[in-house]
């Protein structure tokens, strides 16, 4: 693989990088090496580690363990700014620029020199790396005034004026509409050619086979697999970047297949960017059954869990639980009818970070008795429902009293699921539940999800983990820009099928 | 070189947490004794008048009560809208809005049976001060205009309202100056011990105090007003609708503002003035930070800037140090206790490189 390439002279060299976090360990060894001239894609899924070892890269982080050499020297970073002095450049997926100065003099940022401004000579500086690499912007220009396309080009202008040889891309595409996508491009393999190297982060396959020269792969932290561009194709890295080793043994059970008791027809819906991102989805979750929604991630799952939890109205389409429709976009309707909503990002959705742990298992029954009566809380009958949501799911807590935010990844997990499936509920809807878990508290959830459904329950598993698809589900249906791709049952599914699928084609 | 860097720590223990204002009072004192050296006075000689000032006698407690009651006041109004992140600078407009409605029923309800006046004073002032605030929560949720500003600058429009009010429909007859007249007699808080001004809005401020750590602890409202300040995401998740939460909340913030304008008329002033309040508003927002927004560290606090405010008189006296020492105190104060609030949360690593 990197045959062609032995000879030369790495200008960065990760070995062996570890960082650590209170109780993960977000890169594990990883190797990483760039060269002259060269665009290397991280491929990985959301949480893989990609951003996590960009930002040791970039001097945010420090090392917990391993090497970082840059031109085959061992170098310390201890901030960005080491990291820029060794001509390393950041473009974040969030802009750094400030909106209300001109293009110029966001250029100039903290490149002044000296105490008086020589603009006149910092222009000339400018414009001649803008005809350089065909940046064309007027320096004189408003960065509000500029497009998303443009602030990214500002950004990469300020990159090279302040000398970067190589630049780190944070999903640059991610903000970005097709057509600025093929500019952006267009610009990144003029640097190239002057020599400079780029790490390119994404997770979108197709472009990562557009613009890259090797690819390495993340998966929970680790680097699974590396490979040039040209020696792969889109189903095989989709496949290394959702996983293929099954780790866990676990019995399905039995249970049969009832009445359906959650149906989605026609949804629609739009991202944050006003984007459809959900398209005409419909299916039907039957008792008794998981029921998996595979696809890499960005592609409508996240909207379609909003719009089942009842976070976001559909824009077209309905919801049926147990055969009576629900309205879309709120809440508290979907809580009524006991579905148990397992959401993407616990933290941000799921819990409150600063309240007890008690008071986060009543998130969603603190408004019914006997939690609560006449609007007054009743805390002899919180104490017991907590105790007993701990005790059944053996949540690992300093007791019940404690902010919610000292347990560990796994154990928040479990307060969520306590919460959501003490009371037995008909459906459960689970949206990447297992994301960022270790492998004990992986296989936990797993187990909650099948004994739900042998209790007869109806889950949905969203999840962008095929392993755990595998694993858990009945029927799998595949999400690829919002549209499901097909359905399969799990025992004639197989990985090429479901990995061409995830990256849009059809068979 | 030696660089800092600010990590975060691991949860303290609850009772540190009850230290914490303790240490900071102490740290305050230690830091200000500095300016009263430069002044040239003898700090335990100052110090001890501060307190004596302040605590010394029955009648100087009793002073220290009074002026402690309009800042509990306020610093409840701060506190409890903080803490469901409604932004809410505004405690001094809605102070005045309560001062002009307690005025009014005050001084034109003369129909009204005597034993009324007074519960519809307090009545109108808590509802005049929260439909003040309900204007930035409807403009924070349904539009999104930013409370922070909206709350301040409403400040102004209500103060510039009473000054047409004074100046016109509400001006005393015969006067040239702005102010109301004199309210009924039957208005007036009555004086709960003899030779003191010891009054009944200091009862109404200690049962504010009770009621609102019920309404946080007890009731369905207190835990889903947390939630939304600690997660309005998570909260909007669970079923609660939020907007709602915002406008209740600003409604009892507002309310209990409204209550410290009630107070300045019915027990201080009798008429309206334009400077109804000495920026108590305003010291309402220190209060609320200094006791970490939790009712009894409000409760602490204002009886705590009380103490500074009536003691420094006597210190001044005996000590020869400029009043404006209570100023200084009363900066110290918050600065140190916001230097432990982060302490408690995050702690400083020191590295060598």
């Amino acid at each position: 693989m990197e045959v062609s390439v032995l000879e030369k002279q790495a200008v960065i060299e990760m070995r062996g990088v570890t960082k650590r976090f209170v109780d993960v360990i977000a890169n594990d060894k990883v190797d990483l090496k760039l060269y002259a001239k060269e665009v290397v894609g991280l491929l990985g899924e959301n949480g893989a580690g990609k951003t996590t070892l960009m930002n040791v890269l970039f001097g945010y982080y420090n090392l917990d363990g391993g090497k970082l050499l840059i031109n085959e020297k061992e170098v310390t970073f201890n901030s960005p700014k080491d990291a820029i002095n060794n001509g390393i450049a950041m473009i974040h997926q969030h802009f750094t620029l400030v909106q209300t100065q001109t293009v110029l003099e966001n250029a100039m940022i903290g490149m002044e020199g000296s105490f008086f401004l020589d603009k006149k000579k910092a222009k000339e500086k400018l414009l001649k790396i803008e005809k350089q690499f065909g940046l064309n912007l007027n320096p004189d220009a408003l960065v509000w005034t500029l497009s998303i396309g443009e602030q990214q080009k500002l950004e990469i202008l300020k990159a090279l004026y302040r000398g970067a040889k190589i630049l780190i891309m944070d999903e640059p595409t991610a903000v970005l509409a097709p057509t600025e996508t093929v500019e952006l491009f267009e610009t990144l393999r003029t640097l190239v050619d002057s020599g400079h190297s780029i790490i390119f982060i994404s997770h979108h396959l197709q472009e990562v086979m557009d613009i890259c020269d090797r690819v390495i792969v993340l998966r929970n932290g680790i680097r699974v697999a590396e490979r040039t561009v040209a020696d792969t194709t889109i189903p095989e890295l989709a496949s290394l970047m959702v996983g293929r080793e099954l780790l866990e043994r676990l019995e399905k059970g039995e249970s049969s297949i009832g009445e359906p008791v959650l149906e989605a027809r026609n949804l629609k819906a739009r991202n944050n960017r006003g984007i459809v991102a959900v398209d005409n989805l419909s299916f039907i979750l039957r008792e008794g059954e998981v029921l998996g929604v595979a696809g890499v991630s960005g592609n409508g799952q996240t909207e379609l869990s909003e719009m089942l939890f009842g976070q976001v109205k559909p824009e077209e389409g309905e919801i049926f639980i147990s055969g009576v429709e629900v309205p879309g976009g709120n809440p508290s309707e979907i809580i009524k009818t006991g579905m148990a909503r397992i959401p993407e990002d616990r933290i941000a959705t799921g819990l409150f970070m600063d309240l007890s742990v008690k008071e986060n298992m009543i998130l969603e029954s603190h408004v019914s008795e006997p939690i609560s009566k006449n609007g007054l809380i009743n805390m002899k009958e919180i104490r017991d429902f907590a105790q007993n949501c701990i005790e059944n799911f053996s949540v690992k807590t300093d007791g019940m009293d404690v902010p919610v935010k000292t347990l560990s990844g796994g154990n928040l997990q479990k307060v969520i699921l306590a919460r959501e499936l003490v009371g037995k509920p008909k459906v459960v809807v689970a949206c990447q539940p297992t994301r960022g878990l270790d492998v004990g508290a992986m296989e936990y959830v797993h187990q909650a999800m099948l004994d739900q459904k042998t209790e007869g329950a109806g889950v949905l598993l969203i999840s962008d983990d095929l392993d755990e698809i595998f694993l858990l589900s009945d029927r799998i249906i595949v999400m690829y820009e919002g549209k499901i791709m097909g359905e399969v049952s799990s025992e004639e599914a197989d990985r090429d099928k479901i990995g061409l699928w995830m990256s849009g084609v059809t068979s | 070189m030696i660089s800092m860097s600010i990590v975060k720590r691991k949860p303290l223990p609850g009772w540190v947490l009850l230290i914490i204002p303790v240490a900071a009072v102490f740290v305050t004192l230690l830091i200000t004794s500095i300016p009263i050296i430069i002044a040239g006075g003898n700090v335990f000689k100052a110090y001890g008048a501060l307190f004596y000032g302040a605590l010394g006698s029955k009648f100087n407690l009793l002073e220290t009560f009074v002026k402690a009651s309009p800042l509990v006041l306020t610093g409840l109004a701060v506190a409890f809208a903080f803490r469901a992140k409604f932004w809410n600078i505004g405690a001094e407009g809605q102070l005045f809005a309560g001062a002009i409605a307690a005025t009014w029923v005050g001084v034109y309800f003369t129909w009204l049976p005597s034993f009324l006046v007074l519960p519809l004073m307090i009545l109108f002032g808590f509802f005049a001060g929260g439909l003040w605030a309900t204007i930035p929560a409807f403009l924070k949720t349904k539009l999104k205009v930013d409370d922070v500003v909206t709350t301040l600058l409403l400040n102004y429009v209500i103060f510039h309202i009473m000054g047409a009010l004074l100046f016109g429909p509400m001006q005393m007859p015969g006067s040239s100056w702005p102010r109301s007249a004199s309210i009924m007699e039957a208005g007036f808080y009555p004086v709960l011990i003899a030779r003191s001004r010891f009054h009944l809005g200091i009862i109404i401020s200690l049962v504010a105090i009770a009621v609102i750590w019920y309404i946080n602890k007890k009731t369905v409202f207190g835990y889903q007003s947390r939630g939304v300040g600690i997660n309005i995401e998570a909260a909007k998740f669970g079923g609660i609708n939020t907007g709602m939460v915002i406008l209740k909340t600003a409604i009892i913030s507002g309310g209990l503002a409204g209550l410290a304008g009630v107070g300045e008329i019915a027990a201080i002033h009798h008429n309206l003035m334009m400077d109804v309040s000495t920026g108590y508003g305003y010291t309402g927002i220190v209060i609320a930070m200094l006791g970490n927004l939790h009712p009894v560290g409000v409760a602490l606090a204002a009886f705590f800037f009380s103490v500074v405010s009536v003691g420094a008189q006597t210190m001044s006296r005996v000590a020869g140090i400029p009043i404006y020492i209570t100023g200084i105190i009363e900066g110290v104060s918050l600065m140190t206790m916001l230097v432990f609030i982060l302490l408690t949360e995050y702690k400083i690593r020191w590295t060598k490189s």
